[in-house]
């Protein structure tokens, strides 16, 4: 069940994304409003990550077209917001918490300019949005896992976007840290920005988005939560499926079928 | 006199080392450097033959351009071939440096050019070498001036590209959803680090240079938690094995390249033990703090 929305704060038209001619995305084609709060759901390997990656311009897509505001991600890179996998960087870099934090504001402050104090001044206001003021000048080395995640999301506050990509923050976090990130994506909310994050607990699925993306390699549901967070679906997202789809995936890689033409 | 010009050398070689290895090892790519220093010598060959002599401008443009050939060979097998980095670095410097082997044997017949001055350089002759003005005033060592260009030209680039460096060497990803490509300062990282490689060939050598790029940069990251003080705590390291380095030397009357590199190693090795106890102490005095601490 595809729901499509007029006027999209994201669009994804005909998406298909391979890894070593293995596709790992196929023909995805879906819409999200304005202002939802956004889950993609999926087993493992289902293509959550890659999806949230190609929008973000790190993967080479194989065809299709992603449009954001409805303009190319080039075109609107300031307005849009990426928190990647808390376990994707070196958490040892000799760096401290206020250091990360201001990387947020490196696309605004642009090549070869310094920070400025108000770009200092942005990132203590987002440490203290995530409760983490205290610890500006602690080394990264020694936060706790979910200290690490409210750094990363302090980091993609500070960038002021209007939509925002997060790659699992609720993975491996404590719950008073969990209950300080649905918090402030729902403020985010509140204010008409667009949040989809990729998420894997699918108990708190439907009190934390209203709007759901089901992946298993292909869509298999994008819709508002009531509509499409259905045992039917997701039986059909988690099921049988995933084997039929990876053994052909397999195939094809073997064979070196061309995905489309 | 002489010694001070080779202190000076060998301390301006080794800041510009420290300072580019620190990014290195902080990409987990400290071997990368030991690729790249093998793989210029058919670049330096080649340029040697081109330029009829030692020409420094040819040599570094040669050597520069092996190099750059060799970070990206060492991305092309890893990315598109999928071959692990470590296998991709073995494959791809082995072969260039047996291909500069291969022309230095050949041609060492009517060339001043062999495998010893390449791989172990002779920070000795430093003073000898001068260079000489048409009017006949001396400038001083080419060595030490061909050094001072590359070190201003790295703290010129690590000043002026400090954020950008920063995000690519901490988080590509990020960077490039921002909006700085991490190939891009991948490649102006690494054209440094080829040149200050060749730059730094006729003093120490390619074989301890790498020496240079590691090992204080190594002492330093045990030591420090920010960037900015790994930048200046390594090249105080680099500049003490230069010191301390050319002392031995002297002492025991041995090479005096082999000697700052070794100089370098005990830095690392007293360091690494002492750090080890600091931390313990550290652990055992949070443990005894916590345990004080009324439990909630």
């Amino acid at each position: 069940m595809i729901i499509q929305t007029e006027n999209p704060a994201l669009e994804i038209h005909d998406l298909t994304v391979s890894y070593d001619r293995k596709p790992v995305l196929w023909g995805i084609d879906l819409s999200v409003p304005y202002g939802s709060i956004c889950g993609i759901i999926g087993p493992n390997g289902a293509g959550k990550s890659t999806l949230i990656k190609s929008v973000m311009g790190l993967i080479p897509l194989s065809s299709g077209y992603i449009k954001i505001f409805n303009q190319e991600l080039d075109e609107i890179r300031l307005k849009v917001s990426y928190v990647p996998q808390r376990e994707s960087v070196d958490w040892d870099f000799p760096a401290s918490v206020l250091d990360i934090v201001m990387m947020g504001r490196y696309g605004k402050v642009g090549l070869f300019r310094n920070i400025r104090k108000a770009d200092k001044e942005a990132a203590m206001n987002a440490l203290e949005q995530v409760g983490m003021e205290k610890f500006y000048r602690r080394q990264i080395s020694q936060l706790s896992g979910g200290q690490q995640q409210r750094v990363f999301l302090a980091r993609a506050l500070t960038q002021q976007a209007d939509i925002y990509f997060m790659d699992e923050p609720f993975a491996g976090v404590d719950a008073a840290t969990e209950k300080a990130i649905i918090q402030i994506l729902r403020r985010l909310a509140g204010e008409g920005k667009t949040i989809v994050v990729v998420h894997h607990d699918l108990q708190s699925v439907s009190t934390y988005f209203n709007w759901i993306i089901m992946l298993n390699l292909r869509l298999v549901a994008s819709g508002p939560t009531e509509k499409v967070f259905t045992q039917q679906l997701l039986e059909e997202a988690y099921g049988g499926k995933l084997t039929l789809l990876s053994e052909v995936g397999e195939l094809m890689k073997k064979e070196q079928v061309p995905t489309r033409e | 006199m002489n010694a001070i010009l080779i202190i000076l050398t060998g301390s301006l070689v080794a800041i510009s080392c420290s300072l580019l290895g620190s990014y290195l090892i902080l990409r987990k790519m400290a071997m990368v450097s030991d690729a790249i220093s093998h793989a210029v010598l058919p670049g330096i060959v080649i340029a040697f033959m081109m330029a009829g002599g030692r020409d420094s401008l040819a040599l570094l443009l040669g050597a520069g351009i092996l190099g750059i050939l060799t970070t990206f060979l060492i991305e092309f097998f890893h990315q598109k071939g999928k071959l692990q980095t470590d296998a991709s670095i073995g494959v791809t410097f082995t072969w260039l440096f047996a291909l500069g082997v291969i022309l230095v044997s050949y041609y060492a017949g009517n060339a001043h050019i062999d495998q010893d001055c390449v791989l172990y350089g002779e920070i000795a002759y430093v003073p000898l070498d001068v260079i000489i003005l048409d009017s006949g005033q001396s400038l001083g060592p080419k060595a030490l001036i061909v050094m001072s260009v590359v070190l201003v030209l790295i703290l010129l680039f690590i000043k002026v590209s400090y954020k950008e460096l920063f995000i690519t060497t901490f988080d590509p990803s990020f960077a490039n959803a921002v909006g700085i490509s991490a190939t891009f300062w991948h490649y102006a990282l690494m054209s440094l680090v080829s040149l200050t490689t060749v730059a730094s060939f006729e003093s120490v050598g390619a074989i301890l240079v790498v020496a240079l790029l590691i090992t204080p940069p190594a002492t330093a990251y045990l030591i420090t938690e920010r960037l900015k003080k790994m930048l200046i705590i390594s090249s105080a390291f680099g500049v003490s094995s230069a010191v301390f380095g050319y002392l031995l030397a002297y002492t025991i009357d041995g090479s005096i390249a082999g000697a700052m590199a070794t100089v370098a190693g005990i830095q690392f090795a007293i360091v690494f033990v002492i750090m080890k106890k600091v931390n313990k102490a550290r652990t055992r005095s949070a443990v005894l703090s916590l345990e004080s601490e009324p439990t909630s």
